[in-house]
């Protein structure tokens, strides 16, 4: 009342306001200046981010696509029966699985490479399994000779790719003038191809790059990121069911959520710390195995699980739950018929996200030993294995040249399945939210 | 405050008494927001809460099913008895005082699920139909006596807000009236809706009136007038005036009753 009595008095007297006025056109444009500033800058900001982004996916491709493939040799290979000392009749008989891994395939191999009159090694030291391989799927290839493609050695293989500048004294340039000269004769003979390498994707690790694959990772980590889901989120789950529903708001329940707030920033390593303290050294749990990695990755993702649950938990509508207990649900009824089906995509977003993570994470998993060398495919959650990222880790540790190629492609695989799991994230978000 | 002890024992024309309440306050932490409040509801009439914003209006007809209880500093203290039994007592359980004494909120709150879905739950939870064929009658009879059947007959499966928001509250009512309450509670059940949807609701209570006690909390006097018989009217936390909607409107004894109805403030 006292405001709309003092306003007419004061207003008579003052002169109205001239918008066209030279002082007021001179804010409008510093105003529009200072949006067109502030809008170039954020587009700066995002122009950098994304170059960024841009120049790290190109040199990871670049270096990454020929680790897809590889080099083979073509050989003309007698399967002689006495040089892999396998009796011709006995492939027939009942043991003749068991005859035929015997046989000297090393052997066969060189002399089968003796052939090619060439100073170096040029097939892969793991190309005898191959041989085998023919003649397990095939007994009848015995005394007979069959063409094969079979991988090269690193060198080779990295000769063919153009991975050496050959202008370069030989200290520097990494290659032999030998393994160079073999090349080219292979060259000139035209014996190498190269092919899309089905090896990197079935394979686990190994010494040598050319049969070295990212299969046993990649099964390590599926292992372990199942394990860590599997403990984490119905434990994550509850605890936030528990926090948000039924927990009685006071002093202990406020230093609960404080601490879950500063576990879900406490560094990964020292997670690792406390699986090896309490897994390995107090359990005496297996060490390198996927059930340790994954439990050591559960406690480090579950606070960001309970965070999330407990925001998704917290955005149904109080309206929703009046409506509930308005009609005589009870708590638990409340929980599983209304507020689950609706926060359930957002707990799930929440928790891919968190497994995005988990699946990406390093430092830990190394504190417990999975960063072994292991050269077979994980038979199961207690046998040992590594996983993706230690695996790039290792790789990219590794003095050999050909490793360089694998680790690249190896972080594509892991960036591609990271890509999927984030894409399924933002499609479970998107969902959730046409539905309100 | 003497003159509002004095009234409130008379229940009009002895009308069946379905709810008491005696000396009921509410605290919200450390702020009352109901100071001492007795009131009767009768059972076959419809009794009208008015008052402007914050009066305390809808904090006591949340006492009556105890939705008081879901606010984590919300402290009531007094009396309510529900035919006589106190439901505050040790052998009430608060799930079952709450399928006795239904509730439709302010804003339409239908569940995200299919219209049949949102009639049929209370009778599931509450065990009341013995197969499918029951419970279809359940649902069909709830949403004919909210007036709603012809409209959605055809498309029960639907989800419950795809309807419009009028309809969406005669589902909740239907909703409501599904688990076969004593008391219905409605907290402004209008005020998100246009004339015409109000006018379809204020019939619809008009129909359900004698069948079950209806406690309606209302911002819009006119609609106090036309739907109940009782009216009390509440301000700052007490309730001011307790009788008969013809008398409240026509003849009121407290001097800010009769501010109230004549728009003096509100």
């Amino acid at each position: 009342m006292g405001v709309s009595q003092a306003t007419p008095s004061s207003s008579a007297d003052r002169v109205p306001t001239d918008w066209q006025s030279a002082r007021m056109r001179r804010r409008v444009e510093s105003r529009y200046r200072a949006e067109r500033m502030f809008k170039l800058a954020g587009l700066g900001a995002l122009l950098l981010a994304g170059s960024f982004l841009a120049f790290l996916l190109f040199t990871i491709v670049r270096d990454g696509a020929s680790g897809f493939r590889h080099s083979e040799v073509r050989l003309s290979v007698h399967f002689a029966p006495q040089l892999l000392g396998i009796d011709h009749a006995a492939v027939t008989g009942p043991d003749a699985a068991a005859i035929i891994q015997r046989g000297d395939y090393v052997g066969l191999m060189q002399a089968t490479t003796a052939q090619l009159g060439l100073p170096v090694d040029v097939v892969s030291e793991g190309a005898w399994l191959e041989l085998r391989r023919t003649v397990a799927d095939d007994p009848t290839v015995l005394g007979k000779t069959r063409t094969l493609w079979l991988p090269v050695t690193s060198s080779i293989d990295q000769l063919a790719k153009d991975k050496f500048d050959l202008t370069q004294p030989v200290i520097t340039r990494g290659v032999s003038d030998k393994d160079v000269a073999a090349w080219r004769s292979l060259e000139r003979r035209g014996l190498l191809r190269t092919r899309f390498n089905t090896l990197f994707l079935t394979e686990a690790d190994s010494t040598a790059p050319e049969l070295a694959g990212i299969a046993g990772a990649a099964l390590g980590s599926l292992l372990t990121v199942v394990v860590a889901l599997g403990l984490a989120f119905p434990i994550g789950v509850l605890a936030a069911i528990y926090l948000e529903e039924f927990a009685p708001r006071n002093r202990w329940t406020d230093m609960i959520e404080v601490s879950i707030n500063n576990l879900a920033a406490v560094p990964s390593i020292i997670f690792g710390l406390l699986g090896l303290a309490v897994f390995l050294n107090f359990f005496n749990m297996p060490r390198s195995a996927p059930v340790v990695g994954g439990a050591t990755l559960a406690l480090m993702t579950l606070p960001v699980i309970v965070i999330s649950a407990r925001l998704a938990i917290k955005a149904v509508p109080p309206s929703i739950r009046d409506a509930a207990l308005g009609i005589g649900a009870s708590p638990i009824q409340l929980v599983f018929h209304h507020i689950m089906p609706i926060a359930l995509p957002g707990i799930m977003t929440g928790s891919i996200i968190a497994m995005a993570r988990a699946l990406g994470e390093t430092a830990p998993l190394l504190l417990i030993g999975m960063r072994a060398f292991v050269t077979d495919l994980p038979q199961g959650l207690a046998s040992p294995s590594t996983a993706l990222p230690v695996q790039i880790f290792l790789w990219s540790d590794d003095v050999q040249r050909g490793f360089v190629e694998k680790t690249s492609a190896a972080i594509i695989v892991l960036l591609v399945v990271l890509l999927l799991l984030n894409s399924v994230a933002i499609y479970l978000r998107s969902r959730y939210e046409r539905q309100l | 405050m003497t003159e509002v002890s004095g009234r409130q024992p008379e229940t009009g024309n002895a009308a069946p008494l379905k709810i008491a309440a005696r000396n009921v306050s509410v605290f919200y932490g450390a702020k009352q927001a109901l100071k001492n409040v007795s009131l009767d509801v009768s059972s076959e009439q419809v009794t009208a809460f008015i008052g402007p914003s914050g009066c305390g209006k809808s904090t006591f007809l949340r006492c009556f099913n105890r939705m008081n209880d879901t606010i984590d500093t919300a402290r009531v203290t007094g009396e309510i008895r529900l035919d006589g039994r106190d439901i505050h007592g040790p052998d009430m359980d608060v799930v079952q005082l709450r399928a006795r004494v239904g509730m439709v909120f302010q804003k339409p709150n239908p569940f995200p699920k299919s219209i049949y879905e949102n009639i049929a739950y209370g009778p599931r939870i509450h065990g009341l139909a013995r197969g499918g064929a029951e419970l279809d009658e359940i649902v069909e009879n709830a949403l004919r006596r909210a007036g709603l059947w012809e409209e959605a007959k055809d498309r029960l499966g639907e989800s419950g807000t795809a309807l419009s928001g009028g309809q969406q509250q005669r589902l909740c009512i239907a909703r409501a009236i599904a688990v076969d309450p004593e008391v219905i509670l409605m907290d402004e059940p209008c005020s998100a809706l246009d004339p015409i949807a109000t006018a379809k609701i204020e019939e619809l209570i008009d129909d359900l009136r004698g069948r079950y006690a209806i406690v309606i909390v209302t911002h819009n006097m006119q609609q106090a007038a036309r739907v109940s018989q009782k009216t009390a009217f509440f301000h700052l936390g007490s309730m001011v005036e307790y009788g008969d909607t013809s008398m409240i409107f026509t003849n009121p004894v407290q001097r800010r009753t009769k501010d109230y109805i004549t728009g003096r403030y509100g």
